[in-house]
């Protein structure tokens, strides 16, 4: 069981205000992510549920109980740092099995536990090797290892992977989401790389400024943002926002639209630009185009298309794509 | 180490360094040299370096006239015993410090090194009269507690040093591996900073060991260490050089012995803070 449930979480640190009134239900056994840029409480907020950091206000509520003023020791939940924090002086198979060794398990209960959490993770040859002595990547193993083996409540993951080249990122991507599945624990991970967010959450919690943007599935997130903030944080290459004139005929104050929702031709329909930049990756090419009254736009083009810069385009956008939002910035009904 | 260091440059460093080295070792010599002369020769003029008759009689008479080794006994009882104690105060202080600081802490630790600036003579007699009533006077109990209290403040800074170049996340990591303060401080914070902890054990059982206005102020016989034995060579029947020089070999030798045996961690907690 681990069903996490925040009421009303303020943290403060002097006179800044670094997380203002969070509410948020994780269900038990769900994937959760926590997206946004960086400097936007994402990792606090993490550290206040696991207790690495006092509230100031509100209640953390885990299995009903509430905990927030149990230490981090006792909240029964497992952590994999971004640094990795292992032990330093011990082998890999003592940093796996340490906490269990504190909690006084019997030892064939802590090597038996070793042993399956070290053949999950591949690291069965490398046992009695120090931190010092591995890679980024078997390192990282080992922490997720230290927090299997306790079978917490939940995990919590503080940007586990952004210490890894870019291959390796995505093979342990895979491997967490598979692990996470397979062990159906809760797990609360962060991540300032939305490609993480989307592939591994069954929900993502986009913030910003300490405060919860929107809460969503990642199609959800994509399809319908609630706000300008999670439109142009969700997808990569960002949404296009046009305002003006062009959003006025529309009864909005700013439009966006995705560069994938747009439609490029050398003839035909919609808004009229030039080429400034045709960035061609075989499968895609992206174009930066010129629009008058536009900061320009983007747009995805599948497969090769002739463009090159100073070339003259035609730009359609798809309308039953074409988000609008008011004033504020808040998203206005389709 | 791998700058070249150009040719002259590099003898001229090496001359200054052995010269300045003679220079402060220098004492120490002329003290050794001067326990094995006889008591004439220890103040001729000119003085003789290596060329006078060498003799045993002041260690003879040393050993006869008074307990060395009860002296020693004291003098480790008093340097080993102090800074253990000081040390379950001070890693528990230092952890807090370091992991854990609130805005008052930098004031703290001024405040407690400011402790350090204060002469010892100006409350001599407050802690005399204290001791005497207490009747810790002349036990190494009451002076275990008082040298304790004396290194306190160096000790705690230099855990304090060492410690915050401890990275905070492995200690957070074993807080979320379900381990209380205590055993996260024994386990995991302590074995990482094992070096720290031994170059601060030595050098304040080196401080210790030294300390004179205390240890000298305070015993007479019982629980009197080497300071107090060097110094019984100096005063009754009038100076006694050679007979004073026979003893602070004694008293220096253990010291030195162990000082020689640490070098590395000695150096590093001479130059604590000083490299990262």
């Amino acid at each position: 069981m681990g069903s996490i449930r925040l009421e009303g979480v303020r943290k403060t640190f002097g006179n800044t205000v670094v997380i203002q009134g969070v509410d948020l239900d994780i269900e038990d056994g769900s994937f959760v992510v926590f997206v946004g840029p960086s400097g936007c409480g994402k990792s606090t907020l993490l550290r206040l549920i696991a207790g690495l950091e006092d509230v100031t206000a509100g209640r953390i509520i885990i299995d009903g109980k509430d905990v927030s003023s149990l230490a981090a020791a006792k909240r029964g939940l497992s952590m994999v740092f971004q640094s990795y924090a292992l032990y330093p002086h011990m082998t890999v198979r003592k940093n796996i099995g340490f906490g269990l060794k504190m909690a006084r398990r019997p030892r064939e209960e802590i090597e038996r536990k070793v042993a399956v959490a070290s053949k999950i993770l591949n690291l069965t040859d490398y046992l009695d090797r120090k931190p010092g002595e591995l890679s980024g990547g078997q390192r990282q193993r080992v922490a997720i290892g230290r927090a299997i083996v306790r079978e917490p409540k939940a995990f919590l993951f503080d940007e586990p992977l952004s210490n890894l080249d870019a291959a390796l990122r995505v093979q342990m991507r895979l491997e967490i989401a598979r692990l996470q599945k397979t062990l159906a624990t809760t797990a609360v991970y962060v991540t300032h790389d939305q490609v993480e967010a989307m592939t591994l959450a069954d929900r993502i919690v986009v913030l910003s400024a300490g405060r919860v943007e929107q809460v969503g599935s990642p199609l959800e997130l994509y399809g319908s943002p609630a706000n300008l903030f999670v439109a142009g944080f969700i997808g990569s290459p960002r949404m296009n926002f046009v305002s003006g004139e062009l959003a006025a005929r529309m009864d909005a104050a700013t439009i966006g639209v995705r560069p994938e929702h747009i439609v490029a031709s050398r003839d035909g329909a919609g808004w009229r630009g030039t080429v400034v930049a045709a960035e061609h990756l075989g499968s895609d090419t992206f174009l930066y185009i010129d629009v008058p009254q536009t900061d320009g736009i983007t747009a995805r083009a599948v497969g090769e298309l002739g463009l090159k810069a100073g070339d003259e385009v035609r730009l359609a956008p798809d309308p039953a794509r074409i988000h609008r939002f008011d004033a504020q910035g808040r998203a206005l009904p389709r | 180490m791998a700058r070249r260091v150009p040719r002259p440059r590099a003898i001229v460093t090496t001359v200054l360094a052995w010269t300045v080295g003679f220079v402060i070792f220098f004492p120490i010599l002329w003290t050794v040299l001067t326990s094995f002369k006889t008591e004439l020769e220890a103040f001729s003029t000119p003085p003789k370096f290596l060329l006078f008759k060498w003799t045993m009689e002041n260690y003879a008479v040393v050993q006869e006239r008074s307990d060395y080794f009860a002296h020693v006994w004291n003098s480790v009882v008093l340097s080993f015993g102090s800074v253990l104690l000081a040390m379950l105060i001070a890693v528990p202080a230092a952890w807090a410090m370091a992991f854990a600081p609130t805005e008052r802490t930098r004031g703290t630790l001024l405040w407690m090194l400011s402790t350090k600036m204060m002469p010892p003579v100006g409350v001599l007699v407050p802690i005399y009269l204290i001791y005497r009533d207490l009747g810790l006077l002349d036990s190494r109990v009451g002076l275990i507690a008082l040298l304790c209290l004396a290194n306190l403040p160096i000790v705690v800074w230099m855990l304090f040093t060492y410690f915050k170049e401890i990275p905070k996340g492995v200690l957070e990591a074993s807080r979320m591996d379900g381990i209380g303060t205590a055993r996260e401080i024994m386990f995991v914070l302590a074995p990482m900073a094992l070096p720290g902890i031994a170059s601060t054990i030595l050098l304040n059982v080196i401080l210790a060991w030294n300390e004179a206005f205390w240890t000298l102020n305070l015993t007479t016989s019982k629980a009197a260490p080497l300071t107090a034995f060097i110094a019984s060579y100096s005063s009754p029947e009038g100076l006694f050089w050679a007979k004073l020089s026979a003893a602070s070999t004694l008293a220096i030798a253990p010291i030195l012995v162990l000082g020689w045996l640490t070098q590395r961690q000695l150096v590093r907690g001479l130059t604590f803070g000083a490299v990262k």
